[in-house]
């Protein structure tokens, strides 16, 4: 019923029609995810998701079916939620960051993230974006920096005159496109997204969808979405999960990925399609 | 977009990413850590020490003599302090006879008018000013209200000084128990037909009476413990309750014997200290049991 | 048996009544009962201040301000000052504030930040909270038996080898500040902790994501991240742990060591405004019970104002989070 890592690999690799070492050095993340608990609950099995550079992949699936946790694997922030344990793999730049050697906050430094809800701190606009910086106590120049990552997020020219303001005086829009200039600021290697939009309306999302679309340019992302729409509009790659209540549990699995025009125009896999299509209609 | 140095191009060294031993950030964190767990630690340091010697000093005086004989004098041997637990136990209970209707009527307007009355919001701000006033300045008071006019000291005295500080606890969480009771269920009652008053007794209270008790017995805990209300409205005595006249209590003794120069009487101190704290412990342990029942 | 159902539906064809008569006058009297006791609670505050301020009038007009910038106080010359008090009451809170308030809020970071199994936690915050159990009369024994004991030797060897500084310039001699500043600060420290514990828990879960998502240790999301958000309340917590401090009574009378002077040096005896009235009452006379009154106003007003200062700045906390 679903794809073994090796296949999904392999379909990759046919529809880039490239070498195979050339691929491996697009991958920059190769996510080998075999069982995800939280506690004795299996929230994911076997799901690997490779992610390619300066592109957009993103998650689609129907609620409950571990996109999520798959996202926040990628970056350890599950290390924070009580009893949740990893079993596989995730290589990033052919290191495995679920290695006992690796410190999670290293990790989280080079692979940045933007949660569901917009969370700035409840600092100044310029202290929100400053903060990555000096955490990483960054000496260059601190306001140009600043600047260039408010642009980067399409931000500065709305808050350039109160970057005095606190971060959480913003609109829902505003404070999303500043945690996203938060997580730019530091340049990290991979951007994390999880549904940046379903707290935002339709105008702010739309905002978001152009920046992501040009942050890509720079980085590589990783979105999670509920929204159809969204997915064919922005990614490059998709990856549908769905659930598997067969064993009494819910355990979310990838059914299938590849680029987006080609799952969303002919998907290979009956659920996938089922799933599309009842969207859709 | 113009990012300078481009941190997706750089190869990723293996070790960035690995945990470092002597790194000022994890050195940080290991002195900070430390540094709360010895503030942990010797924060629970009072309290065994407390309890040790409690049960250490208070526990060898402590006998069933104790409870139903009277002080001894200067330099007699034995004796105990009946009296003063006589007179504690009268003293809250007069007390808690004056605040807990008190507190709670008010506690119900204040849940009805919530933040609209200006009285309901002002007698809010009055209570948690109470909260605040020290125990001492109740003493004051009660002195000035009761001593003064009854012209000597009583266990009235004591009993409205204690009312003073149980008044602002009582009325407070009783009226967050009340607001807690979700407002489903007295919309419910109203739709029957109820009028707001027999909303409240019949519907509304009964919900909330666990976190009332709460809020009332751990009142009761703290009044128990009081001294400096007492010190001059009720004094001390030496002899069996009297409520017109000084009436001793298990504080105000523990105070006056904590600095005589008689064993015995230092012995005593320890023993009603340790009965006093039982006390406050088992009143404590009620409260949270009635509010875990809550959950 | 059909039947009499049927009969007995034909007797009343609606159950339903207008609210009697007595029902009325129930809720009526009811709610004037409630109202009434909620006027009674205003009413009780006012008279506190009316009764102590009224008693304390005729000393007030009498000695005026000098009263609080002087210091002696003889009862047979008839002259009274509180500065010394004022001094031992600023005094003791401010070093209570100091350890207790740096103290409870190393526990409230330790006991909210994940440091602990959720088990110890409960067990650890219970043990806080019973420190605040305890009856401060039970503390001041615990302290002339068994804390100024043990922290003589530690007096000792900071006065003789430190005595340059003004702090340790004289010797303990039994009672003094330092004891009864330890003792004050361990009771206000279940207070700090308390507040402090319930501003860092009000910090929303997704400002925590945020730090962590940024990369930042532990320490560095605490630090940077959820003391700030949380400062409104941990200060807060701060000025209702120092108004405790302020009129804490009878540790103090047992510890201070009751002597009218103002010093630096925390190993001398001193005196508090609450322990004044504590050890003079019992044996005053009418007018030296007045002039006691006026000292109770001063009491009065400045843990007034410092309570007030310390809800207002929490209730502003409060109403911020929210948004």
């Amino acid at each position: 019923m679903f794809m073994k890592s090796s296949d999904v690999a392999e379909n990759l690799y046919k529809t880039h029609s490239m070498p195979y070492e050339n691929i491996s050095e697009e991958i920059v993340l190769n996510c080998q995810a075999e069982r995800i608990f939280y506690g004795d609950f299996l929230a994911v099995r076997d799901s690997s998701v490779p992610i390619l550079k300066n592109q957009i992949t993103g998650f689609i699936g129907p609620s409950g079916c571990g996109k999520s946790t798959v996202l926040k694997s990628i970056n350890r922030m599950n290390d924070l939620v009580h009893g949740f344990r990893f079993e596989g793999k995730i290589l990033f730049h052919n290191i495995d960051i679920y290695n006992k050697k690796v410190d999670p906050v290293n990790v989280r430094r080079s692979i940045g993230m933007v949660f569901q809800q917009p969370n700035p701190f409840s600092m100044s606009i310029y202290e929100n974006v400053a903060f990555g910086l000096r955490l990483n106590r960054y000496k260059g120049n601190m306001d140009e920096k600043v600047e260039q990552a408010l642009r980067g997020a399409a931000l500065w020219d709305e808050v350039k005159n109160k970057l005095k303001n606190n971060g959480t005086s913003l609109s829902g829009g505003q404070q999303q496109r500043l945690c996203i200039a938060r997580a730019i600021a530091t340049e990290p290697r991979v951007l994390l997204m999880d549904e940046p939009c379903s707290a935002l309306d339709p105008i702010a999302t739309r905002q978001i969808e152009e920046l992501m679309v040009k942050l890509k340019e720079r980085f590589t992302l990783v979105i999670v979405t509920h929204n159809m729409q969204q997915a064919q509009r922005v990614a490059d790659q998709t990856a549908f999960f769905s659930v598997d209540i067969s064993q009494g549990g819910r355990t979310g699995y990838l059914v299938e990925m590849g680029p987006t025009r080609e799952l969303f125009e002919n998907p290979k896999e009956q659920l996938t399609e089922e799933y599309l299509s009842g969207e859709f209609s | 977009m113009n990012f300078k140095n481009s941190g997706n191009g750089e190869p990723l060294q293996p070790d960035m990413l690995e945990r470092r031993h002597f790194e000022v950030r994890t050195l940080k964190s290991i002195v900070l850590s430390s540094i709360t767990i010895f503030a942990a630690v010797c924060a629970c340091l009072p309290l065994f020490s407390v309890l040790i010697m409690l049960i250490y000093r208070g526990g060898k005086r402590l006998n069933l003599e104790v409870f139903y004989s009277l002080p001894p004098t200067a330099f007699e041997t034995g004796g105990g302090f009946g009296n003063a637990i006589l007179g504690t136990l009268f003293m809250i209970g007069l007390a808690a006879l004056i605040s807990v209707p008190f507190g709670i009527m008010a506690a119900i307007y204040l849940a009805e008018q919530g933040h609209c009355s200006r009285i309901a919001q002002t007698a809010r701000f009055c209570a948690k000013t109470m909260t605040g006033l020290p125990s001492i300045l109740a003493g004051v008071f009660a002195y000035a209200a009761v001593v003064l006019i009854m012209g000597h000291y009583s266990a009235w005295a004591g009993g409205i000084a204690l009312s003073i500080l149980m008044l602002p606890m009582i009325l407070l969480t009783a009226e967050e128990a009340i607001k807690m009771v979700p407002s489903p269920m007295r919309e419910a009652a109203y739709g029957m037909g109820c009028t707001p008053s027999q909303a409240m007794v019949k519907v509304t209270l009964p919900v909330a009476m666990p976190g009332i008790i709460t809020g009332v017995v751990l009142a009761v805990a703290r009044a128990a413990g009081e001294t400096a209300p007492l010190l001059f409205t009720a004094l001390f005595s030496d002899y069996w309750l009297h409520p017109n006249g000084p009436t001793a209590s298990l504080a105000v003794l523990i105070y006056n014997y904590s600095g005589m120069p008689f064993e015995n009487q230092i012995e005593l101190a320890w023993a009603a200290s340790l009965v006093l704290v039982i006390m406050v412990f088992i009143l404590n342990i009620i409260s949270r049991a009635i509010g875990q029942r809550k959950k | 048996m059909a039947m009499e159902q049927q009969s007995i539906w034909d007797a009343t064809d609606t159950l339903s009544r207008p609210v009697s008569k007595r029902d009325i006058f129930f809720d009526k009297v009811f709610r004037w009962v409630t109202h009434a006791f909620t006027l009674g609670t205003i009413f009780v505050l006012f008279y506190i201040v009316f009764k102590i301020g009224g008693k304390a009038l005729p000393v007030i007009s009498e000695f005026g301000l000098e009263f609080i910038t002087s210091t002696t106080w003889d009862v047979n010359a008839g002259k009274f000052g509180i500065l010394p008090e004022i001094w031992g009451t600023l005094y003791s809170s401010i070093l209570a504030l100091i350890l207790g308030g740096s103290f409870g809020i190393a526990i409230a970071i330790f006991l909210t930040q994940d440091f602990l199994h959720y088990r110890i936690q409960i067990v650890l915050k219970n043990i806080i909270e019973l420190l605040a159990a305890i009856p401060s009369v039970v503390y001041g024994l615990w302290g002339i038996f068994v804390l100024i004991p043990l922290i003589r030797p530690l007096a000792d060897y900071l006065h003789n080898h430190f005595g340059w500084i003004p702090f340790f310039s004289t010797s303990l001699s039994g009672p003094g500040m330092f004891p009864a500043a330890l003792v004050l600060s361990i009771m206000i420290l279940p207070t700090v902790a308390a507040i402090s514990q319930d501003a860092l828990l009000a910090v929303p879960l997704k400002t925590k994501e945020a730090a962590y998502g940024m990369g930042t240790t532990r320490w560095e999301a605490i630090l940077r991240v959820m003391l700030p958000t949380a400062s409104g309340g941990i200060f807060g917590s701060l000025v209702l742990g120092f108004g405790r401090a302020l009129g804490e009574t009878m540790a103090l009378a047992m510890l201070v060591g009751n002597s009218n002077d103002i010093s630096l040096s925390v190993f001398s005896p001193a005196d508090t405004l609450a322990t004044l009235l504590a050890l003079n009452f019992p044996e005053a006379g009418e007018y030296e019970a007045s002039v006691l009154m006026y000292a109770a106003c001063v009491l009065l007003l400045i843990t007034l104002l410092v309570n007030i200062a310390g809800a207002t700045i929490i209730t502003r906390c409060d109403c911020r989070s929210m948004k």
